[in-house]
């Protein structure tokens, strides 16, 4: 591998193939590229092979074939432990990640596990914490917390291990929307402010809006790729993976086809801008 | 929504909620060993003591203490019946026969009356001591006590770490089991299934659509969980601790007040001897 | 079946520390044959009001509840508490309750985790079995029952009534699992966010056939959602809880108009209705009743008359 690969991309996966075992293969063939500090959305249908592939990026599954890169780092047995706190997974069922009953004893899992000395863990605590916006909460018990708040807890737990890259695999899908925005939020912040490349996996096709870039899978494999911008102008394309436009998106192009000539936007303000362009 | 009141925690900031777990399984633990030495009246009053001191500074009601006596109000009673019938003895406390009533094996005596009264004192004494260290210590707090002492054990291979997890995440997935219990059977409530009538083999039937999808959600949980665990690095060795438990200047309060209660008892035994 | 509340209030808890207000003095009535929205925040008492519905939050019973609170000398005694579904009167506990149960189906929020039986047939005919009342049905009855639920909700009875039904793919599940409940027939049907974690697609599945279902099967169909688009193209009225109370009940046409006032209170409004008050700021007025058809349409004509 050569130096400049280093800083360009966080996670590279060449030629990836993964299957369960029992009848084709999940994932097949699948090459991507994320660039560090971006932000990413995976779009895809439910059973597309998008929960797989987090689980792939962090080592939890080994690749039947092809390599997967963090950092220029080939991910194997051996640097396993050392890649995975680098690329922080936070997965879909708020209920399901937190180890402790106690807030603060959760996020400290973590950084417990590579063997992080006290005064560390306290800062890393305190450090993730308010990156989510939960101080208040350190002794808070996790159980009666809102299902966005166990989600921002979650998302402490990995930011304690001061990861590169955190990857978030339908962590919107169980929450109100309420918990959707703080959780889009957080991680919006976090990308822009601590430079952590985002990884957004959902099928929430409005959340990929924000996104610098989506790429989109079907059948374990990636069949688009672009800005959202682009991927939503290909709106048929899309609905033969089981995805629809977002609604804006709908919208623009039913007007476009009743013969009004609005722009192709995903901002709703913007488009109203262009609907009163066209009527005065 | 609804609150589970799991471990009977009684919340407050007291004198004894802040002590160490550990010092207050030590405590407990002296406690029954103060009971047991304690072989007359006055050994007992003296822990009775004892423990309505602790239970003052505890801040928790003393109606709420004692409601933890409800159940094993029966157990007691019973206790105390059988004592009566089956202690045998001649020894007489007060004026009267030293036997009121004999038939067979059983037998009223003024030494089995005493005897009962002094073993049902002993029960609740027991009962009392231990509910005030549930009251006083929440369920993690207890964990990490109970990881703590266990801790010299990891000398002999003693899995204590993975021990502490597991009972740390039981604690953890106890209140989310329960309302998808709650969950689960009212959707089967509403699809008709009756919980409330029918013989027992019928209820125990009843619960197999509830017992199913629990059983499957529990599985469910528990593959995430551990891909989350790894996700964060988990790899059960080699890991540190961010809580450390801290003896304070209470806990050496609450060490004199236990050394003083063993010693008075231990003195009570030796000067006033069995009043049995 | 007309479904009426009037001054319907509940405390989970009541009479101990922990208690909670989860429903405030809520009035509340759904006509026969709407397909009636419910939507609020988590915890503002929408799921409570629901589960009333069918007597799974039991009212006290009304003597009781008088008698609860002795009345000093000329206070005004409380409202009576009416909550009434049908002929159902929920606030006398000799109702029948199982009736009532097999008049209003409840799916709940993920219903696919409460399967539980081995085939996809028995799962379906828990519910029919159990509402049969007297006797056992025959395996006919049975059959062409569980064969009308499932291609009601767009299954192939012959393909999938034998199958586990843990082998199916999670949309598939979530239809199952609505076939048991509307097995019986309910004259009203209780979703709560019956398209919460399906994909687009599978959403739009899931509404499409609940209005097939609304049609045929379910006179009246009740749903909570938190997706304003949803509630904005489907339903005919919504209440909006908040709190505990029931801060407007009115179609989405004039409830939407009120985009400032749910905007304030937390609440997400459809795109539709995003656009309309964006056009608005920009001295265009968009008179539509917020469904995606109804937009178009009102903005494409804004065209020929302003040009």
């Amino acid at each position: 591998m050569t130096v400049q690969e280093l800083p360009e991309n966080a996670i590279e996966m060449r030629n990836v193939s993964f299957s369960y075992g029992q009848g084709g293969f999940c994932i097949q063939g699948l090459n991507l590229e994320v660039k560090k500090g971006e932000f990413l959305a995976v779009l895809g249908h439910n059973g597309s092979g998008k929960s797989t592939l987090a689980r792939l990026a962090n080592g939890i599954l080994m690749p039947d074939k092809g390599e997967i890169s963090i950092f220029g780092q080939v991910l194997d047995d051996k640097h396993l432990y050392d890649l995975r706190s680098r690329v922080g997974v936070v997965f879909q069922n708020p209920d399901n990640q937190t180890v402790a009953s106690v807030v603060e004893d959760d996020v400290a899992f973590g950084a417990e596990n590579v063997g992080l000395d006290r005064e560390e863990i306290g800062r890393r605590i305190d450090f993730a914490l308010s990156a989510v916006g939960m101080q208040d909460y350190r002794y808070a018990t996790v159980s009666r917390l809102s299902g966005g708040q166990k989600q921002r807890i979650a998302i402490a737990g990995v930011l304690a291990l001061r990861p590169d890259v955190m990857i978030l695999d339908e962590s919107t899908a169980m929450l109100d929307p309420k918990g959707r925005r703080e959780i889009i939020d957080v991680v919006s912040r976090l990308n822009r402010e601590e430079g952590v490349t985002v990884v957004l996996i959902t099928h929430f096709v409005e959340e990929a809006l924000l996104a610098d870039r989506a790429v989109v899978m079907n059948r374990g494999e990636i069949v688009m790729r672009g800005t959202p911008a682009e991927i939503f102008s290909r709106g048929d394309e899309l609905l033969t993976y089981n995805l629809t436009l977002p609604r804006i998106g709908i919208i623009s192009k039913r007007l476009r086809e009743g013969g009004m000539s609005v722009g192709d936007t995903l901002d709703f303000e913007k488009l109203a801008e262009e609907i009163a362009r066209c009527v005065s | 929504m609804k609150a589970v009141a799991f471990g009977q925690y009684y919340p407050a900031n007291s004198f004894v909620h802040r002590l160490d777990p550990r010092m207050k399984l030590l405590f407990l633990v002296a406690f029954i060993v103060a009971i047991f030495v304690a072989n007359n009246f006055y050994g007992l009053a003296a822990c009775a003591a004892v423990l309505v001191f602790v239970i003052a500074f505890s801040r928790v009601p003393f109606l709420k203490v004692l409601s933890a006596v409800k159940g094993i109000f029966f157990l007691a009673i019973f206790t105390g019946a059988i004592n009566v019938l089956f202690h045998t003895g001649e020894k007489t406390y007060w004026a009267g026969p030293a036997v009121y009533w004999n038939w067979g094996i059983f037998c009223v005596s003024q030494e089995g009356i005493v005897f009962s009264v002094f073993l049902i004192l002993r029960l609740l004494l027991l009962v009392l001591c231990s509910s005030m260290l549930t009251y006083t210590t929440t369920p993690v707090s207890l964990t990490d006590g109970i990881e703590s002492i266990l801790t010299p054990l990891k000398w002999v291979k003693f899995p204590v770490h993975a021990l502490a997890l597991i009972m740390s995440i039981a604690l953890r997935m106890i209140p989310t089991l329960m309302e998808e219990t709650a969950r689960i059977k009212n959707a089967q409530t509403a699809r008709g299934a009756n919980f409330e009538s029918g013989n027992l083999f019928k209820r125990i039937g009843a619960f197999i659509p509830v017992l199913i999808p629990l059983l499957l959600s529990a599985f469910r949980r528990a593959d995430e969980l551990s891909d989350a665990m790894e996700a964060r690095c988990y790899k059960g060795e080699k890991r540190t601790k961010y809580k450390k438990l801290r003896f304070s200047w209470r806990d050496l309060v609450a060490f004199l007040v236990m050394a003083a209660m063993i010693a008075g008892v231990a003195l009570l035994r030796v000067y006033l001897g069995e009043i049995l | 079946m007309r479904i009426v509340a009037e001054h319907l209030t509940h405390i989970y808890n009541d009479g101990t520390p922990f208690a909670a207000k989860a429903l405030d003095d809520i009035s509340l009535t759904v006509e026969e044959g709407e397909f009636f929205g419910i939507i609020g925040h988590t915890g503002s008492g929408k799921s409570t009001f629901v589960q009333h519905l069918n007597a799974l939050i039991r009212l006290p019973s009304s003597k009781k509840h008088f008698h609860k609170k002795r009345l000093k000398k000329g206070e005004i005694p409380p409202p009576a508490t009416v909550l009434k579904v049908g002929d159902f009167d929920l606030t006398d506990k000799n109702t029948d309750f199982y009736a009532l149960r097999r008049s209003v189906g409840m799916v709940f929020q993920y219903p696919e985790y409460q399967l539980f039986a081995e085939t996809v047939k028995e799962d379906v005919a828990f519910g029919y079995k159990n509402f049969y009342g007297k006797g056992k049905p025959s395996e006919e009855e049975v059959t062409t029952a569980v064969r009308g639920a499932l291609e009601a909700v767009g299954l192939d009875y012959d393909e999938i009534a034998d199958k586990s039904p843990f082998d199916l793919s999670g949309g598939q599940k979530r239809r199952v699992a609505v076939a048991g409940v509307i097995v019986t027939k309910p004259e009203v049907l209780v979703l709560d966010e019956p398209a919460a974690g399906l994909d687009p697609l599978g959403k739009q599945e899931m509404m499409r056939l609940l209005h097939e279902i609304h049609g045929s099967w379910c006179k009246t169909v009740i749903i909570v959602s938190h997706d304003m688009d949803e509630i904005a193209e489907n339903c005919t009225h919504v209440a909006v809880f908040e709190e505990g109370r029931v801060r407007y009940v009115l179609p989405p046409s004039e409830l939407f108009q009120r985009a400032e006032e749910l905007l304030s209170l937390g609440l997400d409004i459809p795109l539709t209705a995003k656009l309309v008050s964006a056009l608005k700021r920009r001295g265009i007025s968009v008179d539509c009743d917020f469904t995606t058809e109804d937009f178009i349409r009102k903005v494409l004509a804004l065209r020929g008359g302003g040009a």
